[in-house]
């Protein structure tokens, strides 16, 4: 996947990884430390330090988020920003990554990017913190990151209230315009970090947001639940006009499955900003049953031309995968390092790290303002549009500036869908 | 036969040559500070965190043999118990320790005496661990004091170095973890040689034997499952100061019971040096692989042959890997 | 209303349990004769799982179809890796063979993971959303094609042990080791056809699993965890035990999760595991030694 590293650590440092490497398998490994990284030449391409888990439980979308920086090179090329990537993975385990963050400081990586999972990320920020050199964060949403005071942590991701926030404001949205109003809900949600910390801000906002609609039960699985069909019945059984959903990808599948197989039909399955229903494998999966299934999340803009330019190539690059939210964040993180780099006219961190609290890039591939910084580290320009399922692909159907096509709502009975 | 002519043989200057060793290699780790750079000082936390965790874990299994799988619950206790008490009250980590490492030797208790009690041995025992490790991370996945399972975050501050409260730079935590490794040698060292140690392992040779020789058989399984425990908590509460949050997901997984055991296995159970030994040589050889992988841009390549290696090793030196360097330095036992 | 959800989960969970039970019988038989246990039983059933969805994808064969060729595949997988390595761990302490085997299913899940990627990835068949009702009862088509199949395949496997020559002789070294020597068994084979035999198990249920989930690389610990609770609740060796042990889980999974919390239904099954080895560590039918 990254045949670049090499070359960048064997270049830029006098001792290389491989050196290390080798010094440590003869048992010297302790003299092979602490040389001084050699002074930065003014004309070098930035050097990102990509921390993502391309292996372990999160690897699927560990190598989503990959080929979203892959892709960034090239692309990022044509607009006069010299970048290479530093690739580590980060196995899924918050450890490793704060191993690998150091090894990739100690590489001379100018700025850290990564690492999907709040676990790792939060590990990552501290060493990044300590180390004084700057950190964007692709995705994670865990809100604590950015309270942590830190300085050189940016997060151009929503945290997940404002997910939940953006999610719920567009069910009124949605009954709007469509003419159609739900009364009950039910709210199945994942039990890891991030369906409980949606959960929570979910039930947060729902009192102040004057919805038209209740909650009338919240079912909560395991992430490693082997099956959902209890989990449904569950739901069914509640009887509510909506069915909220927080999900990760394998258990939306078997959710959906298992509610076509129970014969439960709601007005809608809707999702207030989570993975799962946009992915090509649920299309795949599901066929007709994927369609008409809406997830509420920052998408990309079919407005803005860089997003073309990077679904193009992407289209090119990987036919088989699906171009989903992952690949526009980790784009855009990797925009946003190579941003302020130039403007900061040097890989020092002190000044890379205030270039990026500067930031400003208005041309970007996600709906929302300009990605700015606030004093937290945290981009408040982000917006959620809600993604439909439509002829097997997902849509923007909100909002209606960026529309590709009007929401379907209540969607039609499994049974009343053709072949 | 060869062996015990080579350590008989050695044996007018083992003392020496093995404090030569013990000593050299103190003072090698006190003084790595000056000259690891910040990378190289981060993997000898982790060797030194990971040896602390097996030479805990070592005292159950090693010395009388109670094979657990579950010594993740330890960890995850002591770490929520001090960083739930911090974050909640603001008390320092050094008394949490002691609240972590009271609340996991309960814990270890509880699962002891049901165990021991109860019968249950050799798998079954390994599986009734892993059991109530599992439960107990269901458990704190709903609990919300402690954050459920959107985690608990301790707060961190920058530029305070305060070694009462644990917050300072890596090498302030170098320099804990590599005290708590030394404290956990001697202790180890200090308890082999004393009766209860020779009780231990009687024990884990024949126990039927040693019930016959009057051993309360009950009470020192009991100690030892308990002392475990606790060491193993102080090192939770390590983890918790040092990462600064935690996750039921990530920190009672049975992946770390595992992970915390390799390294005593592959270095020679029942042995001191043997958790050092091994879990240098592992997060070595993860390093290594993860270089001479990393090229070929195989995702999970690496932890191919980190499970060959741990096949070979443990083939090839079933009883570890320090009892045989040991004879081959001519250290006798 | 509740009174139809009882019914539904109660059905659901007896179905799922039974596919549960038949990936348990594989490691219940192994160890029943050779007192190993295979950690590395989750990733061979991921394995059998991947070669179905190999074959569906490859040569459309469905699963079903697939059936006997996976089973015999990964009678020849467990045959090669009892003479190769297994064979050599059988007089090794409990952690070594733990260690051993953890490396094995180290190279199988990772081995997965670089040939079909870490995507989650399952097989569409025409009746995969198919469901018979009966008034409020919704009984799931592939749940019960697979649970009878299961049931089928578990009886199979008591008749080969009760009626063939070479069952017998399995059973005679289970019972009597040295006995069994004595007269001339050639232990060596027939152990590594046991071992065959329980992969073969595995095979059946990963094909019957893969029409109820997709599979992807990393579902082979819980699996094995899965496998380990059915076995010590149903009886360790005992292959009734396997079964009725995966049906007392599949409901009290699904009973748990009703009554409680769903996210909290794993939380049952562990809970009875320790119940069960406390109360009666030999198991709901195995046999107290």
């Amino acid at each position: 996947m990254s045949k670049t590293k090499g070359t960048i650590a064997s270049a830029s440092t006098p001792i290389s990884r491989r050196a290390f490497g080798t010094g440590a398998a003869a048992g010297a490994m302790l003299l092979a430390s602490g040389m001084p990284i050699r002074s930065l030449r003014a004309a070098e391409p930035l050097r990102v330090g990509v921390l993502l888990p391309r292996s372990g439980h999160l690897a699927l979308i560990g190598q989503a988020c990959q080929r979203g920086a892959e892709l960034s090179v090239p692309i990022l090329a044509d607009l006069g920003h010299q970048v290479q990537l530093m690739n580590a993975d980060t196995e899924s385990n918050p450890d490793v990554g704060r191993t690998q963050a150091e090894k990739l400081i100690r590489e001379g990586a100018h700025v850290l990017m990564g690492c999907f999972d709040s676990a790792t990320t939060a590990a990552v920020a501290q060493v990044a913190e300590q180390k004084g050199v700057p950190f964007v964060i692709n995705i994670g949403a865990d809100p604590a990151i950015t309270e942590q005071g830190y300085k050189f942590v940016f997060r151009n991701f929503p945290t997940s209230v404002m997910l939940g926030m953006g999610g719920l404001k567009l069910f009124n949205d949605i009954f709007q315009a469509t003419g159609t109003t739900a009364k009950t809900a039910v709210l199945m949600h994942v039990n890891d970090s991030f369906g409980n910390s949606m959960r929570g801000g979910i039930e947060k906002l729902m009192p102040k947001l004057n919805l038209p609609f209740q909650i009338v039960e919240t079912i909560a699985y395991d992430p490693k639940a082997r099956d959902l069909a209890l989990e449904v019945s569950k739901a069914k059984a509640a009887n509510a006009d909506i069915h909220m959903v927080v999900t990760r990808l394998n258990d939306a599948i078997l959710m959906v499955r298992e509610m076509v197989k129970q014969q439960y039909a709601p007005m809608g399955i809707i999702s207030p900003g989570s993975p799962g229903m946009y992915e090509k494998q649920f299309f795949k999966t599901l066929g007709k049953y994927a369609n008409y299934c809406t997830t509420n999340v920052p998408w990309f803009d079919p407005n803005q031309k860089l997003a073309k330019v990077l679904e193009e190539r992407f289209e090119k690059a990987y036919p088989e995968e699906s171009f989903e939210l992952n690949i526009g964040f980790t784009f855009e993180a990797v925009l946003i390092a190579a941003d302020a780099y130039k403007r900061a006219g040097s890989g020092n961190p002190q000044a890379l790290a205030e270039a990026l609290r500067a930031t400003s890039i208005a041309d970007r591939v996600m709906i929302g303002g300009p990605i700015k910084f606030n004093e937290k580290g945290q981009n408040e320009n982000l917006r959620s549009a809600a993604v439909q399922n439509l002829d097997g692909k997902p849509t923007v159907v909100l909002p209606t500036e960026s529309a590709q096509a009007k929401p379907v709502f209540p969607m039609p009975d499994w049974k009343a869908r053709g072949a | 036969m060869t062996t015990t002519a080579a350590a008989t043989a050695a044996a007018p200057v083992r003392l020496p040559r093995g404090t030569l060793l013990l000593a050299g290699l103190a003072a090698l780790l006190l003084m790595a500070p000056l000259f690891a750079g910040d990378y190289l000082l981060s993997v000898l936390i982790l060797i030194c965190y990971q040896a602390y965790l097996g030479m805990a874990w070592n005292a159950m299994m090693g010395f009388a043999g109670q094979f657990s799988l579950g010594h993740a619950l330890y960890i995850g206790l002591g770490g929520y118990a001090a960083g739930a008490l911090f974050v909640h009250f603001g008390i320092p980590p050094w008394i949490g320790m002691l609240v972590g490492a009271a609340v996991a030797t309960a814990a270890g208790a509880v699962v002891g005496a049901l165990g021991f009690r109860f019968g249950v041995k050799g798998v079954y025992f390994a599986l009734l661990t892993i059991a109530f490790a599992e439960f107990t991370r269901i458990l704190f996945d709903h609990w919300d004091w402690v954050g459920a399972s959107s985690g608990l975050f301790l707060p961190v501050a920058h530029d305070q170095v305060s070694l009462w409260l644990l917050r300072g730079p890596p090498v302030m935590f170098y320099y804990v973890i590599l005290g708590l490794l030394i404290a956990a040698f001697v202790l180890s060292w200090a308890l082999l040689r004393r009766r209860i140690g020779y009780y231990w392992q009687a024990i884990r040779e024949d126990q039927d034997a040693a019930e016959t020789l009057g051993i309360d058989v009950f009470k020192y399984k009991m100690a030892a499952v308990m002392l475990s425990a606790a060491m193993t908590a102080v090192g939770g509460v390590f983890y918790a100061f040092y990462y600064n949050n935690l996750y039921p997901e990530t920190i009672f997984s049975m992946h770390r019971s595992i992970e915390l055991m390799l390294g005593t296995i592959v270095g020679g159970i029942g042995t001191l040096f043997g958790p050092i030994l091994g879990a240098a040589l592992l997060v070595v050889l993860g390093e290594v692989l993860t270089l001479l992988t990393e090229d070929l841009g195989l995702d999970g390549v690496k932890q191919i042959f980190y499970g060959l290696c741990l096949l070979i090793i443990v083939l090839w030196r079933p009883a570890g890997i320090w009892p045989w360097l040991r004879t081959r330095l001519g250290l006798g036992t | 209303m509740p009174l139809e959800l009882y019914l539904n989960v109660i059905t659901g969970g007896l179905l799922t349990g039974l596919v549960y039970g038949l990936m348990a019988l594989g490691l219940s038989a192994i160890f029943g004769v050779m007192r190993i246990v295979n950690f590395a039983h989750g990733d061979m059933m991921v394995a059998a799982m991947y070669a179905a969805l190999v074959l569906f994808n490859v040569q459309g064969i469905t699963p079903l179809a697939a059936l006997p060729i996976v089973a015999g595949g990964l009678f020849l997988v467990g045959y090669v890796l009892q003479r190769l390595l297994v064979n050599r761990l059988i007089q090794a302490t409990e952690h070594i063979q733990f260690l051993a085997l953890l490396g094995v299913a180290m190279v199988i899940t990772n081995g997965m993971l670089m040939a079909f990627g870490p995507d989650a990835q399952g097989v569409l068949l025409d009746y995969s959303f198919d469901s018979y009702s009966f008034g409020p009862l919704i009984l799931d088509k592939v749940r019960v094609i697979a649970a009878v199949v299961a049931g089928m395949a578990a009886l199979l496997l008591w008749a080969f042990f009760a009626y063939t020559r070479i069952g017998k002789a399995i059973r005679a070294c289970a019972d009597n080791l040295t006995g069994a020597r004595v007269v001339g068994l050639d232990v060596d084979r027939l152990y590594a056809v046991t071992f065959g035999v329980g992969a073969a198990c595995v095979g059946v249920a990963g094909c019957l699993l893969l029409m109820l989930v997709d599979v992807h690389p990393h579902l082979s610990t819980d699996y094995t965890l899965l496998g380990f609770i059915i076995v010590i609740v149903g009886g360790l060796g005992s292959l009734g035990g396997a079964l009725l042990g995966g049906v007392v889980i599949g409901l009290a999974e699904a009973l748990g999760g009703v009554l409680v919390e769903p996210s909290l239904k794993s939380m049952f099954s562990f809970g009875l595991l320790i119940l069960i080895l406390l109360i009666r560590p030999e198991g709901l039918m195995g046999k107290r030694t």
